[in-house]
């Protein structure tokens, strides 16, 4: 049997490796593909926890999670489709027009 | 047996995370963030959650990645430099979490807290026997059938928000 510590650090390296992305990349689909595996970080964890602690709302939890997920990914993409069509860059440098 | 089986998960997870961040091409990036939710799916397995499993694989892996890739392809990105000018505070920021978490973990609070009382009565023997997607949607379509409801709606905002976005104007 696997300790539970172990799933919550691995979780942990995933999710810091995610925020890491968001704050280094420029291309603004890896900033949303770091932003999943942030996500990801935290599902583990609920499922991690919620098999440790014999109950099942961490994986209806998961559940929900993913629906948010699809729902921010949905949204995202479609902004990035309309930027490009507007500015022809994904570079989240250039992309500076509600920058005050 | 489960040990390996963890272990060899968690280094393909990390690895296929790192290749995420650090590939220059989105579609490599794309592939690799692939394998890595192929991976975690392995996990929820060894967990003994069957259907967020299946659902992991299904809703991650077949129809969000796809998504990405076609966005990807369509826009055809040319290579481009890679990082900002953030990576010193970025790794900074990075390691000093990271420590923190792994000293709160060893200050052995999470695991204490828990050896003393699971209690949900939702045993591994008892979902194994009554069927993981039994058990989940009982207690998905009674106790949390409103947030069910309200997540519907938001996958209705979410893709009439994305056609009134990637409409042609």
């Amino acid at each position: 049997m696997v300790p539970l510590s172990y799933y919550v650090i691995l979780s942990a390296i995933v999710f810091v490796i995610g925020l890491a992305g968001v704050l280094i990349r420029r291309n603004i689909v890896i900033i949303l593909l770091s932003i999943e595996l942030m996500l990801n970080a935290a599902n583990i964890n609920f499922v991690a926890f919620s098999h440790y602690a014999e109950t099942i709302v961490g994986q209806v939890f998961v559940f929900f999670v993913m629906t948010v997920a699809a729902a921010e990914v949905t949204v995202g993409l479609a902004i990035v489709i309309a930027l490009y069509r507007r500015r022809a860059t994904l570079n989240v440098e250039e992309l500076t027009l509600l920058k005050w | 047996m489960t040990a390996l089986l963890f272990f060899y998960l968690a280094a393909v997870i990390v690895g296929a995370s790192l290749l995420v961040v650090l590939l220059r091409n989105p579609i490599y990036s794309t592939i690799s963030l692939l394998v890595m939710f192929a991976h975690v799916a392995g996990l929820y397995v060894l967990l003994n959650a069957e259907f967020i499993a299946a659902v992991q694989v299904v809703v991650y892996a077949g129809a969000i990645l796809v998504l990405y890739l076609f966005v990807v392809m369509l826009l055809n990105v040319k290579r481009e430099e890679r990082f900002q000018r953030q990576v010193i505070p970025a790794v900074v920021v990075a390691v000093l979490l990271l420590s923190e978490v792994v000293l709160v973990l060893f200050g052995g609070r999470v695991g204490g807290g828990l050896a003393g009382g699971p209690g949900g009565g939702f045993t591994a023997e008892r979902i194994q026997a009554e069927g993981s997607t039994a058990v989940i949607g009982q207690v998905l379509f009674s106790t949390y059938l409103y947030p069910f409801e309200i997540a519907s709606l938001l996958l209705l905002v979410a893709m009439v928000g994305a056609i009134v976005l990637s409409k042609k104007v």
